[in-house]
């Protein structure tokens, strides 16, 4: 029989001090690296609408402008945030390029989000994609949402801010955030 | 492309587990779409912003001074669903003091700090997979979750693994714990084998003369290297 995978665990309300001292997993994007800079701004709340402050942890992981996920260039791909009170993290980075899909399909601009926290037993998964993206229309992972949920998985322009995207993950109720079984 | 199994019914937890008070307002209630696993999840990040420090894995070495508590070495192995070592992997730890208290600003815990213990740690798994730290071993603690609800003692862990499906974020618990059966984070997972690999064995092999005692913890993290991702083209 082949090892079965170790169970998750909470990642609890005190992992601040190991995991997330380090700000420039904020910083994705340096001087120099070719692409489209953008601030990615996420917040986070609980069923009742709160923010899920301090207590929760974002991580990214994305390709680069081009749509590698480089483990060669200059771009690293992986970002890791604390939330704020707010409930809020930003980060640093670029939109990134078109991936290969399934079937030779390429999909739309994406960055893809572990969301760990206090009372989460098991990370979730979900991703980002761009609110306009004409390519999200062929997207085959948007397809396999439900079309009434897919704009909680759309960041939304800042307006009047260029560059800024904002993503707003709500765990629990109206307009729960779709999280995948990956 | 090669999809990686999900994993078996009832050995991860479900995040709606009512005995756990802080999910009642966090676990979604819409069940998580299955997707099929792309290069956005058949890689990952290798995580590496900074160096590894000389004493990074030794948490009784971070002050000139030693901690307080009883000295153990904490080793295994990270193997895949194919047993095959995962090298060159990062592991990292954090955990309370031996007095049951996290170096945390969050932490109302009466109890004693310890200046000469921070709690956090991180190595590199080598070729085949092995890592090891030496740290203190963590009190047990109480939390507000229910009525004299205490924490067993337990070292966080956090590993990435060759993916994002492989990411993992999980505990180790010691032997012989009365309050391994207690605790509702633990219970979270149905199946009792799966929750029993969370408890790490007391060995003597790992265990250094006249210094500290040591206990195993094998990890299996999520994929088959027998996957296409040798050399990731794009």
């Amino acid at each position: 029989m082949s090892p079965i995978p170790s169970a998750s665990q909470t990642v609890g309300p005190f992992f601040n001090f190991a995991l997330t001292t380090n700000v420039d997993l904020g910083i994705l994007a340096r001087e120099g690296v070719p692409g489209e800079r953008i601030r990615l701004e996420f917040r986070v709340t609980d069923g009742d609408g709160a923010p899920v402050p301090g207590d929760c942890m974002i991580e990214i992981w994305q390709a680069d402008s081009a749509g590698r996920y480089a483990h060669t260039t200059e771009f690293g791909g992986f970002g890791r945030l604390e939330t704020d009170h707010n409930g809020c993290c930003t980060f640093e980075t670029l939109k990134p390029g078109r991936v290969a899909g399934l079937d030779g399909s390429l999909q739309a601009p994406h960055i893809n989000v572990m969301v760990f926290a206090r009372g989460l037993l098991r990370h979730l998964h979900t991703r980002v994609y761009f609110a306009g993206e004409p390519a999200n229309a062929e997207d085959a992972v948007l397809a396999l949402v439900p079309e009434e949920r897919r704009a909680t998985l759309l960041a939304q322009p800042g307006e009047g801010e260029p560059g800024t995207w904002r993503f707003h993950i709500r765990l629990q109720g109206d307009g729960e955030t779709v999280f995948f079984d990956v | 492309m090669t999809e990686y199994p999900r994993p078996p019914a009832g050995s991860q937890p479900d995040n709606d587990h009512e005995p756990y008070r802080s999910t009642h307002r966090r676990a979604p209630r819409q069940p998580a779409i299955r997707i099929p696993h792309t290069l956005s999840e058949l890689t990952g990040p290798i995580y590496g912003h900074n160096p590894i420090g000389e004493t990074d894995n030794d948490l009784t070495r971070h002050f000139p001074e030693p901690p307080q508590g009883e000295r153990i070495v904490v080793a295994g192995r990270v193997v895949d669903e194919d047993g095959r070592g995962v090298p060159n992997t990062m592991v990292e730890i954090w955990q309370a003091n031996a007095a049951g208290r996290y170096r945390h600003s969050g932490d109302n815990h009466p109890a004693p700090l310890d200046p000469n213990f921070f709690g956090a740690g991180r190595v590199v798994t080598d070729a085949e997979g092995h890592y090891r730290f030496l740290t203190i071993k963590p009190g047990a603690y109480p939390w507000r979750n229910h009525h004299n609800a205490w924490r067993p003692a337990h070292i966080h862990f956090s590993l990435f693994g060759s993916g994002l499906v492989s990411r993992l974020v999980t505990q180790m618990y010691f032997p012989n714990d009365p309050l391994i059966p207690l605790d509702p984070i633990v219970n979270s997972i149905p199946d009792a084998g799966a929750r029993e690999r969370l408890v790490s064995s007391f060995d003597i092999s790992l265990t250094e003369p006249e210094w500290a005692l040591g206990y195993r913890f094998e990890i299996v993290l999520r994929g088959r290297r027998a996957t296409p991702f040798e050399e990731p083209t794009r």
